[in-house]
């Protein structure tokens, strides 16, 4: 790619980018939130046509009008939303829009030996090609699009935030597959905002910064450090929050106590004390059962056994009763769960609370909106202004008006679930700000419970972080006396 | 093993509700209910309303709807009687019925792929071919007609451009468009024809002969079922159609000519209803513009209660055909025992609720 240039109205998505992919190679295109990525990769899939600049597959002008016909160029996108038909089997999902037929009916045994084919090339030939892609796992269905990828011959592979919703053990199967891609020639695009992962799998990396590619070159001459100080434009002190505790108040009162508390699947058992002034994190695998230990928290899942108290509250509540009482939650899920994309930002803001700016049964949305464009300034939201659609926005910026919620709502406990999920390095740090001020340096003190799979975030952000093993929560101990091993041994049985 | 038995359960489940409403009514009525004689009765009571539910679940499968298939069911019974009259042999009639049928799902498909220009042109083409040929002759009102057609189609075209409609308010315009069309063209009164020839005997118990174990409109209908359900699941159509009900953007993305495959889906959906007018109008004998009121939440009905979601994806034929039987069995049932019709719908309400309730536990705990 050569100085691609898209505008979109008055904004300058792609100010002259130049890429180059090279066949058998993972390329890691890391950028912040609002750098261009995925306007980039839109462009490169057929979604976006580009003002200006040109773009070439394997010597050839390559300048595709739709997905459709990039796809028939060999260019095969993996996405965070996987793009798959849950209804149908494996098989039919490799091959879709290509199946083997005779006079219009499927070749059954011809699609089978070939979805099994692909699997087999990636090393993976045991997965069922008759099951349905709606009965699998996760990581199985992301395995069975990149199989797609394969079956169609695909030269040039986008994976974009391919790890977003996988546990540790799915990401080294993850990395085989990437070795397995390369083998067969195919060129690699590896979107991530984790740096481990990018240093682990890529081989080279490409830095966009503005619309604009500020740095390339070989992972094995860079550091972290480097790329992180190539994103941002300036050298960030530290990659991790710095360790919050000095200067704020020592914790105070108990402010949510749970004992053996027990959901209908998940959590099978947990026992935990929530203090004013403190962020308490919770780590351990995926599925261990985190998120439903703050749903059940929040009144989002029943709870089956076990004491509960919140505040002056005890036993379970409904999640409207909880914002009643000051709790509020940010979901994992942020597109399904944790935000209304289509309603403006200044609605999504004002949900939980509705009714402050209703006067004698009349809804006043210019309250609204002004209340909303306080908020935007005050967490710096990138944005047209408060009636913006939220699903216009980066996944950081979206992720910082979901928090905002909370710190309008003025909650006094805050549950957290991956709030930094698919959020670039320079909003990661804004959002440790908000997290540190909201509970340690506000007019009162609040309590923070936070639910992270990145460990380093967990130890730099929390005063102390519990594990989450298959259900069964273990005691909580000061995040300075834990290290990134104790925590993974713990959080996958292997003692501690 | 266990996510095998979820499975056979998901599919057996509508089976095993219409075993249990079978022997709740075997109990209940005994012999009138359980004789040979009631059970061709009912499986042509069914014919109608499966017939039509065969090509609705094509329809509801592939992510669409259908509230038009009652008022379809009405104008192929007139325009059959209308043929008839005309002097056509009673083939000819039929294959007209249900190609006016077949009509009405091209413009049904048209119109929800964005096709709206396509459809007006044609509707304007044919209004004024029509008028021309009535003063001026056939041939130039032919001439006439596709000219107008044609370029209105390259006006509205550019004027419009694609513009996808919903296929609910779509059907819904229809549900009242093509009764009012059936009216139109029966006068407001129901259309006898002169003589109907042998589709005189397509819905009539035979004492004898080859028809015996089940009257000529039951073979048509399990005819028409056995081939829609076949080529649901093994072909390339089929299970296209599939896959655009479970995720339409993926679909297009692979390659899936997702606007093509609706518009085959509508037409051969509404092919089938086109089938079921002619079952309904050998059995009324007429061609009544009120006929079918109603049928269009009964076929709906039939197919959501064979395991169909109505957001796309999951369904099949065979569960459509015995969501139709249930509600027959429960119709002729409550028949039988004297009950009165408000009971039934009762009851068949219930069902259909039940049904997705079912759908739904077993769904939850599959995930």
């Amino acid at each position: 790619m050569h100085g691609l240039v898209k505008r979109f109205g008055a904004t300058l998505a792609l100010d002259g980018v130049a890429l180059e992919a090279r066949a058998g190679e993972v390329l890691a295109l890391v950028g912040e939130n609002g750098a261009g990525k995925s306007t980039l990769m839109k462009v490169l899939a057929g979604a976006l046509e580009p003002d200006a600049g040109r773009m070439e597959l394997d010597g050839a002008p390559y300048a595709p009008r739709s997905p459709l016909e990039a796809r028939e160029r060999g260019v095969a996108m993996i996405h965070q939303e996987l793009a798959l038909a849950p209804h149908l089997s494996v098989a039919e999902n490799v091959l879709l829009g290509a199946e083997p037929q005779r006079i219009g009916l499927v070749d059954w045994r011809s699609l089978h030996e070939r979805a099994h084919a692909a699997l087999t090339q990636l090393g993976r030939g045991e997965l069922d090609v008759r099951r349905r892609v709606g009965d699998l796992a996760p990581a199985e269905r992301q395995l069975v699009e990149i199989a797609r990828a394969v079956a169609f011959e695909a030269r040039v592979v986008v994976l974009d935030e391919p790890t977003s919703s996988l546990g540790r053990e799915d990401v080294a199967r993850l990395a085989e597959l990437l070795v397995r891609l390369r083998e067969r020639g195919a060129a690699v695009i590896y979107i991530s905002h984790v740096m481990e992962e990018i240093f682990a799998f890529a081989q080279r990396y490409c830095v966009l910064r503005d619309g604009r590619s500020v740095a390339s070159g070989t992972c094995a001459d860079s550091s972290p450090r480097e790329l992180v100080a190539a994103m941002v434009g300036r050298e960030v002190a530290q990659l991790t929050p710095r360790p919050a505790q000095q200067g704020a108040a020592p914790a105070g009162e108990v402010i949510a106590r749970l004992n053996s508390l027990r959901g209908q699947r998940l959590p099978r058992e947990a026992t935990l004390e929530l203090r004013r002034g403190e962020v308490l994190g919770i780590a351990g695998l995926v599925g261990a059962g985190r998120t439903e230990l703050l749903r059940a928290l929040m009144g989002l899942e029943r709870v089956v056994s076990g004491e509960l108290r919140v505040l002056e509250l005890s036993g379970a509540r409904a999640p409207h009763e909880r914002w009643e009482q000051g709790v509020g939650m940010l979901s994992e899920d942020r597109k399904s769960e944790g935000l209304a994309l289509g309603l403006s930002i200044a609605a999504n803001l004002g949900l939980p609370h509705l009714e402050r700016f209703a006067r004698a049964g009349r809804f006043d949305a210019g309250a609204l909106e002004r209340s909303a464009a306080e908020w935007i300034e005050r967490v710096r939201v990138k944005c047209a202004g408060p009636r913006q659609p939220i699903g216009e926005l980066s996944g950081g910026n979206q992720q910082k008006v979901a928090l905002a919620r909370l710190l309008a709502a003025d909650v006094d406990i805050a549950l957290l679930d991956e709030p930094t999920r698919g959020v670039d390095v320079a909003a990661k740090a804004e959002i440790y700000a908000l997290i540190d001020r909201f509970a340690r340096r506000g007019e009162r003190q609040r309590a923070v419970l936070v639910v992270s799979s990145y460990l380093p975030e967990l130890l730099g952000l929390c005063d102390r972080i519990a594990v989450m093993e298959r259900g069964v929560l273990h005691p909580a101990r000061a995040a300075a006396e834990l290290d990134e091993r104790t925590l993974l041994a713990q959080a996958t049985g292997g003692g501690a | 093993m266990k996510q095998r038995w979820r499975e056979v359960l998901r599919k057996l489940g509508p089976a095993l509700g219409l075993v249990a409403a079978w022997l709740l009514f075997a109990l209940l009525a005994g012999r009138p209910f359980t004789s040979w004689p009631n059970h061709q009765l009912m499986l042509l009571q069914t014919a109608v309303i499966g017939t039509a539910a065969v090509g609705a679940t094509w329809i509801i499968v592939a992510g669409g709807i259908d509230l038009s298939v009652g008022s379809t069911i009405a104008l192929g019974t007139v325009v059959t009687a209308l043929l008839l009259n005309a002097g056509w042999s009673a083939g000819a009639a039929a294959v007209g019925g249900i190609a006016s049928a077949t009509l009405v799902g091209w413009t049904i498909g048209a119109l929800v792929v964005g096709q709206l220009g396509r459809v007006l042109a044609l509707g304007a083409g044919v209004a004024l071919g029509v008028w021309i040929g009535r003063q001026h002759g056939p041939a130039l009102g032919v001439v006439s007609g596709v000219s107008l057609a044609a370029l209105l189609r390259w006006l509205l075209e550019r004027a419009i451009g694609p513009l996808p409609l919903s296929p609910f308010i779509v059907t819904l315009g229809l549900w009242g468009a093509l009764r009012g069309l059936a009216k139109g063209l029966g006068d407001n009164q129901p259309v006898y024809p002169d003589a109907t020839g042998w589709l005189r005997r397509v819905m009539v118990l035979a004492p004898e002969g080859p028809f015996a174990i089940a009257p000529p409109g039951v073979c048509v209908f399990a005819l028409v079922a056995l081939v829609a359900g076949l080529a649901l699941k093994h072909t390339v159509l089929g299970r296209h159609a599939v896959a655009i009900g479970s995720n339409e953007q993926t679909a297009r993305l692979c390659g899936v000519r997702v606007e093509r495959v609706k518009l085959w889906v509508y037409a051969l959906g509404l092919a089938c209803a086109g089938v079921a007018s002619v079952l309904q109008f050998a059995y009324l004998s007429m061609g009544d513009p009120t006929t079918a009121q109603g049928y269009e939440l009964k076929v709906i009905a039939a197919v959501v209660i064979g395991g169909a979601s109505l957001s796309g994806g999951q369904g099949s034929v065979g569960g459509a055909l015995i969501g139709a039987l249930i509600m027959t069995v429960v119709d002729n049932g409550c028949t039988k025992l004297g009950l009165d019709n408000w009971v039934q719908e009762l009851i068949t309400g219930a069902i259909i609720v039940a049904a997705v309730a079912l759908d739904r536990t077993r769904s939850r705990a599959q995930s």
